[in-house]
């Protein structure tokens, strides 16, 4: 049974996190995370979860804690945004690489300088390599169903990978939504107690963790976390199958709009997947073959099923909330294209919008798949919404 | 309780021997007196930095302890969530192992660079946090690890790789950071300084700090002769030097009241340290008189401060010359 709440995009993650009561929470405020930690800190102070809420100094310590909490055997979870992981940089690579499923719902925002508060993906966007398990989201209702779905996968024996939960900053944090809530005592028997595997607080068998790591070691070990990665793919498989028979709501590596006989497919991610489909609504109303390919899973990339989905287009045009400041484009294209490479003869353009929290809107949207039509492509990025 | 050498004789250290800390270490033989002053269970965190990378090269580890290393600033981040765990893991009956009801004891560990400089941050916010937990700061003057550069520990005119004895500036220009003192300032229940050498104290001082709860910090003086450019043999004899010449007095703050734990009976002139250092050489040479006497006046200023501080009478002065 669950039930309806009006709730924003930080609350909707409160709300997850409430009901998976992690034993450790370490984290520092920062716009727009903040009314995340908020919520979670009455839960704290009323006595409604158990955990051990560490209020650091710094992201870089609430990623330290986290790390040091998780080792001794604690589930847990941490919360931020932009500058906030830009300094906890360092150790989101020591966790994952010290394979610690920790969750982290990482709120959208753009990175200084110029300082803004508001959403785009360069926070996360920068952290794609660093061994973290990345969700992205469209909605609050995302939100929620995406941190459940996501201490399950990184708490999973073939993954122990930590898991960053990404939704646009004020789009999404801010904005109150109709979402669906699952009851605490199923979201308790879907995720299951957490068993960590040789934690420091058994003191009968005494672990090392972080050792150094020479030429004659270090090289294997990472290929075992690359292994790991791959391993999620059929993990976050199953993990969404059965959180489907839970809550009705089905989840794969990315949504599907009208793709199957489209001509021309937009990728996008995030909060914008909502506009895009209904720029694709106008247009398939004006007979027009086009489709949204929404991703929701960029670490680990879906190459394999995104060629399946994608090949047998006449043109891609690949949206990004991040500039790669390269001359070439964002990430999500440079992906996208080394993906299909070889697999289509599709015309692939980039799209940078929406930087600093700037609105796109359908006809924006339209106007993409408008050059699709017309046969514009670039091998540069097209800035859209910007004042050149 | 009183610490008896016999009794210890008999304990197992909780570093294994074959770990690579260089014959001389300071450090080590610092660590390894504070884990054995240490009766209960414990878990120790460390900070990248010499005993780290000696004790734990892949697939080997020195450590009879559940212990954890994750970057260069944040041991005191680290530990600050493995206590939290415990506390949360504790009071939901979830701790493993068969210790589920054993009282734990926490220590991270860090170098100076790791503790004064680039870990300052973290050291201080578990502080005010009021972690249980005991830092202990193995304090050998500069960042031995990655070649001897000065740190914010590094004393007035010391040698170091990146402050050297030039032809124009004589050593480290600056004075050094009074760590302990800041962390007295932190108004935590147990702050202290020792030195490997006066084993006693530094034991007792462990053994204290394990039986008060909250946050505590212990700065411990340990040489590298690497760094210093002393023998190696004469590493412990270097820092019982730096005790008599008050360089660094051996001292505890506890819930805020200062004691002095050893007093020198005579006014041993800091010279007589910085001879058994080649990183001072240039700074015993006549022309530089001047910054010698500068470093004495230092010396004496902040253990006139100190005695205040502990409510000490006045000690022996220079002898007139």
């Amino acid at each position: 049974m669950s039930k309806v709440l009006p709730l924003t995009g930080n609350e909707a993650g409160a709300e997850a996190m409430r009901q998976i009561a992690p034993d450790v929470v370490a984290a520092y405020p920062i716009t727009p995370q903040t009314e995340l930690m908020h919520r979670f800190a009455d839960y704290v102070a009323d006595g409604v979860v158990p955990t051990e809420l560490i209020l650091v100094e710094s992201e870089h310590s609430a990623m330290s804690a986290c790390v040091g909490a998780s080792a001794a055997g604690a589930r847990v979870m941490t919360a931020t945004s932009s500058q906030g992981m830009a300094l906890m940089w360092e150790i989101l690579y020591i966790a994952a690489a010290l394979r610690q499923p920790i969750v982290m719902p990482l709120v959208n925002r753009a990175l200084s300088a110029p300082i803004n508060i508001h959403c785009d993906h360069s926070d996360s966007m920068g952290a794609r390599d660093t061994g973290w398990i990345q969700l992205y989201c469209e909605n609050c209702q995302e939100v929620y169903d995406n941190v459940v779905q996501a201490v399950k996968i990184a708490e999973d024996k073939d993954v122990l990978l930590p898991v960053m939960v990404c939704y646009d900053g004020f789009i999404l944090s801010h904005t109150v939504e109709r979402v669906e809530v699952l009851e605490d005592h199923e979201v308790k028997e879907f995720i299951g107690p957490y068993v960590a595997d040789r934690p420091l607080l058994d003191l009968d068998h005494p672990v090392t963790y972080g050792p150094l790591d020479l030429q004659d070691y270090y090289f294997e070990h990472k290929r075992q976390e690359a292994e790991a990665m791959r391993n999620c793919k059929p993990v976050i498989q199953r993990v969404a199958g059965e959180y489907e028979l839970l809550s009705g709501r089905k989840y794969g590596p990315f949504d599907e709009y009208f793709t199957q006989d489209a001509e021309h497919i937009m990728v996008c991610l995030g909060s914008a997947a909502g506009t895009a489909k209904a720029a694709v609504d106008e247009l398939r109303d004006a007979g027009e073959k086009v489709g949204l390919l929404k991703l929701r899973v960029f670490r680990p990339f879906p190459a394999e099923e995104l060629i399946a989905a994608l090949s047998h287009a006449k043109g891609i045009a690949v949206m990004d909330r991040a500039d790669g400041v390269n001359s070439i484009g964002g990430p999500v294209f440079s992906e996208i294209r080394a993906a299909v490479y070889g697999h289509s003869s599709a015309k692939i353009s980039n799209y940078i919008y929406g930087l600093g929290g700037r609105d796109i809107d359908i006809d924006m949207m339209k106007s993409v798949f408008q050059d699709m039509k017309d046969g514009k492509y670039a091998e540069q990025a097209y800035y859209i919404g910007v004042r050149e | 309780m009183a610490i008896k050498l016999k009794e210890l004789s008999h304990r197992e250290s909780r570093v294994a021997p074959g770990h690579r800390a260089c014959a001389g270490c300071g450090s080590i033989i610092a660590i390894k007196e504070v884990l054995m002053a240490v009766e209960q269970p414990v878990v120790i965190s460390f900070a990248t930095g010499c005993l780290e990378v000696a004790t734990t090269i892949f697939p080997y580890s020195a450590w009879r302890v559940p212990y954890i290393h994750c970057a260069f600033e944040n041991s005191a981040a680290v530990m600050s969530g493995v206590e939290a765990a415990y506390l949360s893991l504790k009071k939901q009956g979830k701790l493993p192992g068969e210790s589920g009801n054993k009282d734990i004891k926490f220590i991270a560990f860090g170098g100076d660079g790791g503790t004064y400089d680039i870990g300052f941050q973290a050291l201080s916010g578990a502080m005010e946090r009021g972690h249980d937990m005991l830092y202990v700061c193995y304090d050998n003057q500069a960042y031995m690890n990655t070649g001897i550069q000065r740190s914010g520990s590094t004393p007035r005119g010391a040698a170091t790789s990146t402050s050297p004895a030039g032809r124009v500036i004589p050593g480290k220009t600056q004075f050094r950071k009074d760590l302990t003192k800041i962390m007295a300032a932190h108004d935590i229940p147990y702050v202290a300084q020792s030195t490997p050498d006066r084993w006693r104290d530094l034991m007792t001082k462990v053994q204290k700090a394990m039986e008060i709860k909250g946050p505590k910090f212990l700065n411990i003086l340990s040489s590298c002769f690497r760094g210093w450019r002393c023998e190696p043999q004469e590493s412990l004899e270097v820092t019982n030097l730096a005790v008599e010449t008050r360089f660094w007095p051996l001292y505890e703050v506890e819930n805020g009241k200062w004691k002095l734990n050893y007093k020198p009976k005579k006014h041993v002139p800091i010279e007589e340290w910085m001879k058994l250092q080649r990183r001072f050489q240039h700074i015993l040479k006549p022309q530089n008189k001047h910054l010698l006497e500068e470093i004495q006046r230092d010396i004496d200023r902040r253990w006139d401060e100190l005695l205040f501080l502990c409510g000490e009478e006045a000690g022996p002065k220079p002898e007139q010359s």
